[in-house]
């Protein structure tokens, strides 16, 4: 034992050295923060998400507040944002739309990310027929083009809000149980997946102890993206009229309703459209940059 | 004699080779064939070979980390090779492994204190105080200190992980440890430290090694008796210092004269072995080593050799034919 005491001294000294080494979440934000354009998604991100909160406080009207007189109004200082059709006041409309397309991003996503994950786990830990299963059902639903399939569940289950945010997560589902399965794949042949086993770990823990959280990443970063796809996929349901029904202010709706006035009115559009890309620019630039920073393959 | 802890019978693992359309069975790779050994309480049992020989198979079949084709194991008077997932569970207390790659047998997002604690949370030893105490207790003896227990993998050196990596496999006081490779990713001088070390662990806590290993050296220098793999199959296996003294088969007797010696002036006589390893998906017939023998007969051709006992050394070839 002698000889182990020596070669730790050694180690005493390095360790007044790592000490000062940063912890790995201070580190992922601190490359996160050199991200310029990560960041300025983030902000965008952030921002529609505070007005998604306070809009009720700061909306000037109410979404459905119908001012038949002042009917496609152009911008001015009584209505930042025009006036729609019915007279409605487009900035409030915006401003109550950031709620739903959030909610319907987040949520939808979510529920993808909780479904994929498991049939992923499940189909690369176990392999063979279940995996063969799982894995012919991503390939059916990849095979549709995914609006298509959105339309399809849509149409099955009725158009509301409610539908569509079930519609964009089935149809999401795929993406996510792939990504899962690939990575699970790779990280069942990792040496301490084995040592788990011969330490007579049940298959359980290693898929939730192990196997999960060395395979979540990539998907944190998909889901980032993903919720950009989502409130897309929302709009697009929503401008055909399947998802979020009148008078919700679903910003897809709203480029719906105004088609016809692009012309005489095109601020009806213009805004919602606007806002659309936005959020979804915000969302992209916070997903590219999140994959930079816990990609290990991109760092050092 | 002293007791035995494990006993191998007839093991084989043979591995489909699957292809075409619908994955049809095209032929397998005959990784172990019919490998057969005991272990006693105590002692380390040394198994070498070059790389496919099917060292690192024998290794993990023995813990059932992947199944056998056919063969018994014993451990204990118990038979691994038909214990039902639970008791396969409750016996890995018992048998532990030390794995190659130092690098890749951690789990990198884990704690090193969560790393060593898992295997008693496993096994439900202890309360949650008894088993924190336990790691602090087994890092100080692998040559590690208590306070590197809120670290994280990518925070040692290779030499240190295999501390840790050993110091997790003593964690539920084993009574086997199958060491697979464990220092041959590592520098040469760390070896040595790693190796004094788990000589040092063996006698304080009486434990029985197999180690796998393709370091003739490493080998010699902490196994009491050693077994000589070729092609999936055990060929030779003696006393240590009897099978590098006097070694009979002509397989090991090129193994070893193919070792280095750190003496310019010593004139040594080098087997060269000619020829190419063959394909364990298609072994030669007879004995598997016959394409590459000096000394091969008509026999070796057709027959597989029996294996001979000569007092304690067993040696399956011909040329020891009564």
């Amino acid at each position: 034992m002698a000889e182990l005491a020596k070669n730790t001294s050694a180690e005493i000294t390095m360790q007044a050295v790592e000490e000062k080494l940063t912890p790995p979440w201070k580190e992922a934000w601190q490359s996160f923060y050199k991200n310029k354009l990560a960041l300025a998604g983030l902000t965008i991100v952030l921002f529609f998400i505070i007005i998604a909160i306070i809009a009720p406080w700061v909306a000037p009207y109410g979404f459905k507040e119908q001012v038949l007189t002042d009917r496609m109004q152009p911008p001015s200082s009584k209505h930042w944002f025009g006036t729609d059709d019915f007279g409605r006041d487009i900035f409030s409309r915006i401003l109550y739309g950031a709620r739903i397309s959030l909610w319907v991003g987040f949520f939808s996503v979510l529920g993808s990310v909780v479904i994929g994950t498991l049939l992923g786990i499940v189909a690369g830990y176990y392999g063979r027929w279940i995996d063969a299963i799982i894995s012919r059902i991503f390939d059916i639903m990849l095979a549709f083009p995914s609006i298509l399939l959105a339309i399809a569940v849509v149409s099955i289950l009725g158009p509301s809000l409610r539908n569509a945010l079930i519609a964009i997560a089935v149809i999401n589902v795929p993406n996510f149980g792939r990504l899962v399965r690939s990575k699970v794949l790779s990280i069942k042949q990792e040496e301490y997946i084995m040592s788990a086993k011969a330490i007579g770990m049940r298959d359980t823990r290693i898929l939730f102890r192990h196997i999960l959280p060395n395979s979540i990443s990539p998907v944190i970063v998909q889901a980032t993206l993903a919720i950009a796809t989502a409130i897309i996929e929302a709009a697009a349901l929503g401008f055909l009229g399947l998802g979020a029904q009148p008078p919700e202010p679903e910003w897809g709706k709203m480029l719906a309703d105004s088609k016809n006035y692009i012309t005489q009115a095109p601020w009806t559009l213009f805004f919602p459209g606007m806002a659309i890309m936005l959020t979804v620019l915000g969302f992209n630039l916070m997903g590219d940059g999140l994959r930079d920073v816990l990609d290990p393959k991109m760092k050092q | 004699m002293s007791e035995l802890l494990l006993e191998v019978k007839g093991l084989k693992k043979y591995f489909p080779i699957t292809g075409g359309l619908l994955g049809r069975k095209q032929g397998e790779v005959k990784a172990v064939d019919d490998v057969s050994f005991y272990v006693k309480k105590g002692e380390t049992l040394g198994i070498v070979g070059e790389s496919g020989c099917g060292k690192s198979t024998t290794g993990r079949l023995l813990m059932r980390l992947i199944e056998a084709s056919d063969g018994r194991i014993i451990f204990e008077d118990k038979e691994i090779t038909k214990m039902s997932k639970s008791e396969l569970r409750r016996v890995r207390r018992d048998i532990q492994m030390v794995f190659q790659d130092p690098y890749a047998s951690l789990n990198p997002r884990h704690s090193v204190e969560q790393i060593l604690e898992e295997p008693l949370i496993v096994h439900g030893i202890g309360s949650k105080e008894e088993r924190k105490k336990r790691v602090k207790e087994m890092l100080e003896v692998v040559g590690l200190s208590s306070y590197h227990a809120k670290r994280y993998p990518h925070q040692f050196s290779g030499g240190q992980r295999q501390r840790i990596g050993i110091a997790r496999a003593l964690m539920t006081k084993p009574k086997l440890i199958i060491a697979d490779e464990p220092v041959s990713a590592l520098d040469v001088s760390i070896q040595a430290q790693v190796l004094n070390l788990m000589k040092d662990i063996q006698k304080e806590f009486n434990l029985t090694y197999i180690f796998i290993a393709h370091d003739l050296g490493v080998v010699r220098h902490i196994s009491d008796r050693v077994g000589v793999m070729y092609l999936g199959r055990l060929i030779e296996l003696a006393d240590c210092e009897e099978l590098y003294e006097n070694p009979k088969h002509p397989y090991t007797k090129a193994l070893l004269s193919a070792v280095p010696i750190p003496d310019p002036d010593l004139k040594k006589q080098t087997i060269l072995i000619e020829g190419e390893l063959p394909s364990p998906a298609n072994p030669p017939s007879g004995c598997a080593f016959h394409t590459r023998c000096t000394e091969c007969m008509d026999i070796c051709k057709t027959t597989r050799p029996e294996e001979h006992n000569l007092n304690g050394h067993y040696v399956a070839c011909h040329l020891y034919n009564k």
